[in-house]
């Protein structure tokens, strides 16, 4: 019968500790000063000083070759500084999805070239990416993909619209998702991966501001933007074997369970010792999810490292993740006879209001809840 | 996984796969000590799990012996394994010998205070613990009991109690049993372990128990909706029935990931922190899974003549004993309260 394995996850020794040691002290000593709504951003919170300082002790592109900028440390010291990171509300969002996503991607399926010019950039915190997959016909059903890459001499011709892209007016690159072949039946065939340099002519972003008036995502329009040749990832036509090696790294960090971790922080420390029995069951339970979670977690980094294909694995971490992540500011509310309030000088107050505002997205970015429950059914054999 | 881990694992699955079928399980529910299964894990070294290989136990880690315990509970064996497992725990820590046959150990609810004083060269000891597991079927029954400010692990022969029936909601003996018994100075030993321990061990049992039948729900209803036809079509290949196993699936995986935090606690630190973030994880997985089983198959699920409640009713007792959500959750909140803000993700989750 199909069941979904969790092996035991590498055990954490004395090196990540010690590790874990260094980036404590560090958070410790650069976080001095940041409010609890500051860091409720999680990484949505963005502060290229920052992420410079983070590159400057090696820890951006921990696990990559060192002759691409690289450290060649362990997925799970790896682990352990983007844990430590998120649960201090570190504002590690300007390279978050280069260092997640983009960078293995491109020391996966990327030319020589491509390596070498762009992942030590990634790895020094100067260089940073966003994700060009949906689009306004093409959310969940991403083989819907419309935007079109048109071999022409020398390169492509990009003409399309990509939407909902976090950071694209901040990135260097995006790696764009789009089709290269318009002939075949089969959907999943002709799609390929580019890495697009967001400065080329032809390109225009337009924010999108989100419910909470903030702005992360954006609209993204192609036309006629020429592409070299070198900028294509992977191979024609493979863009989407490709997509889904991706979203395993995309689904199952800590991202997935710690966005509201520092709301849990605020109402510890706005109840304190004395909290009633009501606030100490609700809060355990919470915890004991948490707990548990980053088992399951790690397990999965466990398979990245060993090259296993942990997909199936990657969705029950999000789905679990982010359904705790969305309970985390409805548990507070009852537990505190306040309402939220965006600017507030209470933090607890102006950590709910943001956390409670931004929580709809949790179970929308990187995959809805639904497609996920899919995938899972998939992997059960069920589909 | 070890090679010795893997071993007793494909051990355990065929000894109860074969022996745990439904006749055995109805017969159990009406009463029926399932002799030959118990003689089968007597053979197999199943029933002197934790004990010491030169006092004729099979001296199995504590992470191995919970591996066939998960394995029992997949397949609802009806018979003490877990308490025996748990009474030889006790008595190792007191240096007392266990008896032949199954053992149980006593009390288990928080409620139940026993009293012992020394009485000529020994001692007598008193009280009231209800729902003791399979206390009838039990050749001793180790009791955990506070004298003179020390703890002690007293060992009673079952035939001097007294003991009135009771069950849990799956049909598992859970007896009230009184004890008024003079007991020889041999019987009675001091103990590091004090309640809180005892209770800790039990709830990790229970955690990976639950993750055992949970495994067994998920297989059943995954077998189930590929066979039931609605509609001129299996039910699983409909989006509400594969969602619905989606989070079946995703539940028995976060308990049986609850059962290994149990099970590793268990065999190093017995870290109350650990355990109760285990039980409580692992008893809100039975609540969601068992409730998401019995929706996947319908009617028939709910009679007796189908095999699905041998699993569901387990979780439904399981989740309770040694302690529910609310009671470690409560543990593990306050635990966090007292840590603070700044010290709940460096002194507790991450520790």
């Amino acid at each position: 019968m199909a069941h979904l394995n969790f092996a035991p996850p590498p055990p954490f020794n004395e090196t990540t500790e010690k590790l874990r040691a260094d980036v404590r002290a560090f958070l410790d000593r650069e976080l001095v000063g940041m409010t609890p709504a500051e860091r409720a951003r999680s990484w949505s919170g963005r502060d290229v000083a920052f992420s410079r300082k983070m590159a400057d002790r090696g820890w951006i592109g921990m696990t990559w070759p060192k002759k691409y900028g690289g450290h060649e440390r362990s997925a799970l010291e790896r682990y352990v500084v983007l844990e430590e990171m998120l649960a201090a509300g570190a504002p590690v969002g300007a390279h978050w999805i280069a260092d997640r996503q983009s960078g293995p991607s491109i020391l996966k399926f990327g030319t020589e070239e491509q390596r070498q010019t762009i992942v030590p950039r990634i790895a020094k915190g100067e260089c940073f990416f966003c994700i060009g997959m949906s689009e306004p016909n093409s959310g969940s059903d991403l083989a819907a993909t419309r935007t079109r890459a048109k071999k022409v001499d020398g390169g492509f011709l990009v003409n399309g619209q990509k939407i909902w892209t976090s950071g694209a007016h901040v990135s260097h690159y995006m790696i764009l998702f789009c089709r290269t072949d318009t002939t075949g039946e089969d959907r999943h065939a002709g799609v390929s991966q580019f890495i697009v340099d967001m400065k080329t002519p032809g390109i225009v972003i337009r924010p999108i501001v989100d419910l909470s008036g903030e702005h992360h995502f954006n609209e993204v329009f192609f036309e006629d933007v020429f592409i070299p040749e070198g900028a294509l990832l992977g191979q024609l036509g493979d863009g989407w074997k490709q997509v889904t090696n991706e979203l395993s790294f995309e689904r199952s960090g800590p991202d997935r369970f710690l966005s509201t971790f520092t709301l849990l922080v605020e109402t510890l420390n706005a109840l304190g010792p004395d909290a009633n029995e009501r606030a100490a069951i609700a809060l355990g339970r919470v915890t004991s999810h948490l707990m548990v979670l980053r088992r399951m977690s790690r397990s999965v980094a466990g398979m990245l490292q060993r090259g296993e294909d942990p997909a199936v694995q990657a969705s029950v971490v999000k789905e679990l993740g982010t359904t705790l992540e969305q309970e985390i500011p409805e548990i507070v509310r009852m537990l505190v006879d306040a309402e939220p309030d965006y600017g507030a000088d209470n933090p607890l107050v102006a950590v709910l209001a943001h956390n409670m505002m931004h929580a709809p997205s949790f179970s929308l970015r990187g995959g809805t809840r639904e497609i996920l429950r899919g995938i899972i059914a998939r992997g059960l054999g069920l589909r | 996984m070890s090679e010795t881990t893997d071993l007793i694992h494909d051990m355990a699955e065929k000894l109860f796969g074969d022996m745990c079928d439904k006749n055995l399980l109805d017969e159990a529910e009406k009463g029926v000590w399932p002799k030959a299964l118990w003689s089968a894990m007597e053979e197999a070294g199943l029933t002197r799990a934790l004990t010491d290989e030169n006092a004729g136990g099979s001296g199995l880690s504590i992470g191995d012996a919970m591996v066939a315990t998960r394995v029992a509970a997949r397949h609802a064996a009806p018979a003490p394994i877990a308490e025996t497992m748990l009474a030889e725990w006790l008595a190792a820590s007191a240096g007392l010998s266990c008896p032949a046959g199954p053992l149980t150990v006593a009390p288990v609810l928080r409620t139940d205070k026993l009293s012992m004083a020394r009485e000529g060269n020994g001692w007598r000891l008193k009280g009231v613990a209800h729902r003791t597991p399979y206390a009838a079927n039990a050749a001793a029954i180790f009791v955990l009991v506070e004298a003179e400010g020390k703890n002690f692990v007293a060992r009673v022969g079952t035939s001097m109690t007294r003991i009135a029936p009771g069950h849990n909601v799956a049909r598992e003996p859970r007896e009230t049993v009184s004890f008024d018994c003079a007991l020889a100075s041999d019987d009675v030993a001091p103990t590091e372990i004090d309640a809180a321990r005892l209770r800790a061990f039990g709830a990790a049992m229970r955690t990976v128990q639950i993750a055992g039948a949970l495994s067994r729900a998920l297989d059943l209803s995954l077998q189930y909706v590929q066979e039931r036809v609605q509609f001129g079509k299996p039910i699983s290949k409909f989006q509400a029935i594969q969602h619905n196993m989606a989070m079946l699936a995703a539940h028995s995986a976060a308990a049986n990931a609850a059962a290994d935090i149990a099970s590793e606690a268990a065999e190093t630190d017995l870290d109350p922190i650990k355990i109760g973030v285990a039980k409580t994880r692992a008893g809100e997985a039975a609540s969601v899974g068992a409730a998401l089983a019995h929706a996947a198959h319908g009617a028939i699920g709910f009679t007796h003549d189908h095999t699905l409640h041998f699993s569901t009713k387990r979780l439904w007792s399981w989740r309770d004993e040694f302690g529910k959500e609310s009671e470690w959750s409560a543990l593990v909140g306050r635990a966090g309260l007292n840590a603070g803000g700044a010290g709940v993700w460096r002194k507790i989750i991450a520790q």
